[in-house]
């Protein structure tokens, strides 16, 4: 049998790749999807927790299922904005989107 | 080592390996490919866990819409920054130290937790029940207001992005 705690270091691993595509990547893109990276591990975290220490009860389930529901609107919102901003500024690089700068 | 540990650990390696192809790929196309077998992988160790209907859902949504809305965004958005100057900006190295710093409280934390060893699952034989996760779903007693809070977010987020989207003629707002 495979132990919790082989799903714990992987979830932590793929969340700490994530948060690297998020923090290093000039592309806005390549930033959003280190988000859904992130996304991802916090749903495989949730999915162990649930499956090895509290399948009595669904609440594990719902909270995946919410997770899904706003990685599709965070994911839909966000392409939208980056290709609205594209088509003002002819630009994806975070570095350039500095309308709001002081 | 039983069949499954060494399904897992191949899992695991080629999903952890397509996710830092995703963050370290220089070309955009490449990422979004990266990324769908990323989320093949993710959808692996669901099904090691027992959960098929996440296993169903995973491929549906991520796969299905998610990785293809990311992949029209960045056909919307070619020849911007493909091949010209570096892909990430200065800060990278204090990128990777945050999540080493990251990982290793994360692991420090979880390895001082007395489950963190359980072998032993609570899931019944079969997987889980989806009858009554369906039930619990619309159950005033149970889940419903998440569940109508979670369907009005995404109605919102569907509707703004459209919106936001949408060409609009210059001077006519």
């Amino acid at each position: 049998m495979i132990p919790l705690s082989w799903y714990l270091i992987f979830s932590a691993a793929l969340f700490c790749i994530g948060l690297f595509g998020v923090l290093a990547r000039k592309n806005s893109i390549a930033i959003l999807v280190g988000v859904e990276l992130m996304l991802n591990a916090v749903n495989i975290n949730l999915l162990a927790f649930w499956s090895y220490l509290y399948s009595n009860s669904q609440s594990g389930l719902v909270f995946v299922a919410i997770v899904f529901a706003s990685a599709a609107a965070e994911v839909s919102v966000g392409l939208a904005l980056i290709i609205s901003a594209y088509r003002r500024r002819n630009t994806v690089t975070a570095n350039d989107l500095d309308l709001l700068k002081g | 080592m039983t069949v499954l540990q060494i399904i897992f650990l191949l899992a695991a390696a080629i999903t952890l390996g397509s996710a830092v192809m995703v963050v370290s790929s220089r070309r955009m196309m490449h990422v979004a490919l990266w990324l769908v077998l990323t989320l093949f992988g993710v959808a692996i160790l669901f099904a090691l866990l027992e959960i098929r209907f996440f296993v169903v859902v995973q491929v549906l949504i991520y796969i299905g819409a998610i990785a293809i809305l990311i992949i029209f965004a960045v056909m919307l958005t070619r020849h911007s920054l493909e091949d010209v100057g570096p892909h990430f900006n200065r800060g990278w190295w204090i990128a990777i130290l945050a999540c080493f710093a990251t990982f290793s409280g994360l692991v420090a934390v979880l390895s001082s937790w007395s489950k963190f060893q359980t072998i032993i699952r609570t899931i019944p034989a079969g997987g889980e029940d989806i009858l009554s996760l369906g039930k619990a779903f619309i159950d005033p007693a149970g889940y419903v207001i998440p569940f109508e809070v979670a369907s009005v977010l995404l109605l919102a987020a569907l509707i703004g992005a459209i919106f936001v989207a949408s060409e609009r003629k210059e001077g006519k707002r």
